[in-house]
């Protein structure tokens, strides 16, 4: 027996940050992230269900600063989680899996991301 | 149910020692090792060694040496062969877990830091409990498992094919660096088995000369043991003797889906 209770070495808060652990991370803060996406979308929905003056509030809000802020997030998170949702399926495909491979394809996940939110965001924004 | 943070007897201080270098030294790096002294009744603390690397070897294992040797004999850890082969120095450096006796100081740019492998019980400064790891590696039966009767006259052979099978994966040295630095693993090791059981499961599994494939899987059919994987990688990004556990893990629930078939 220990003299006394062993203390745990540390673990999260020391582990270096690579393209894998980040970008499986960011997998799940996207995830998360969109479910509360789920209930802005519920609201909108109830807001056009309810009224003119309903849908008309709600639009208020999805153009003012915050709305387009938190839709231009929500446009991110969805482009990511459904990218690197590929490489989810490749890789229970048994491919991927090599060193090149996995830099590539993270790479190609966040930046084809950036690529489609830029560019969504730049066909709406004269639409708004 | 993952614990996220330090338990409070865990906590690292920041108020260790600090060895300075011999005065003249011209090529001083910094290494910061954490301790831990059993016998005390403190927490584990960061303790500061300035090496002059001019007297020293180029690896971490030759700087842990140098410390012991000359400068602080009560620094612990494990070491045996020097050259990536036996697994007993594997401790976390720089961020990332790896084998001390094959990471080179001079592939650090900045001061060297120094943990026992991640999430694991610590006895001594960068010795860890291994106990449940290798009770792990025991649960999946590393051996040769067979119904029929060997040949007569010669051993169970085996094609060329099928021994590049099990080649890579037997090459696991079992020093621990994929396993503990599993996410998953940190928070859920009692019940998941690891990067490291895992590829030692697929090693049997794989091997044409084994008959016990089934059974096998049997054992790896359970929401924990085999599917806490959730692709993360750190796994193959530790692994100092180059292998996939990942793949091995991907390929081993691949024929989970294709017995059902």
């Amino acid at each position: 027996m220990p003299a006394r209770v062993r203390p745990t070495s540390p673990h999260a808060t020391i582990y270096r940050w690579q393209i894998g652990n980040t970008l499986s991370i960011l997998h799940r803060i996207t995830g998360a992230g969109l479910a509360v996406g789920l209930v802005a979308l519920n609201y909108w929905l109830v807001c056009l269900a309810d009224g003119a003056d309903a849908y008309a509030s709600a639009l208020r809000f999805f153009k003012g600063p915050a709305g387009l802020a938190l839709m231009l997030g929500w446009t991110f998170a969805f482009m990511y989680h459904l990218l690197n949702g590929v490489r989810h399926l490749f890789w229970d495909a048994g491919r991927g899996f090599e060193r090149t491979q996995r830099r590539v394809s993270g790479w190609a996940a966040v930046l084809g991301a950036a690529a489609l939110t830029v560019g969504i965001a730049a066909w709406v924004w004269p639409r708004l | 149910m993952a614990e996220f943070f330090l338990p409070a007897n865990s906590k690292v201080r920041r108020d260790g020692r600090l060895y300075k270098a011999p005065s003249g030294s011209t090529n001083v790096r910094v290494f910061k090792i954490y301790r831990f002294d059993p016998d005390a009744k403190e927490n584990p603390r960061f303790d500061t060694y300035e090496l002059d690397m001019d007297h020293c070897g180029p690896m971490v294992l030759d700087a842990l040496i140098k410390i012991k040797n000359e400068i602080d004999s009560t620094l612990t850890f494990r070491r045996s062969c020097r050259e990536g082969i036996c697994g007993s120095c594997a401790m976390n450096i720089d961020g990332k877990n790896a084998l001390a006796c094959i990471s080179a100081c001079a592939d650090v740019k900045h001061d060297i830091t120094i943990y026992p492998l991640p999430h694991l019980p610590v006895i001594k400064d960068l010795v860890p409990d291994l106990t449940n790891f290798y009770a792990q590696y025991a649960s999946i039966k590393p051996w040769l498992q067979t119904r029929t009767p060997p040949p007569p006259d010669t051993e169970r052979l085996q094609s060329k094919e099928d021994q590049e099978k099990v080649d890579r994966p037997s090459a696991c040295i079992l020093c621990a660096c994929c396993s503990t630095s599993c996410p998953s693993y940190w928070w859920n090791s009692d019940r998941y088995l690891g990067p490291a059981a895992l590829l030692a499961a697929y090693r049997w599994i794989v091997d044409s000369r084994d008959e016990a494939a089934g059974e096998r899987l049997d054992n790896l059919e359970d929401p924990f043991r085999l599917y806490r994987c959730h692709t993360i990688m750190n796994c193959t990004e530790a692994c100092p003797k180059d292998l996939n556990p990942a793949k091995a893990i991907a390929e081993i629930k691949q024929m989970m889906v294709l017995r059902r078939h």
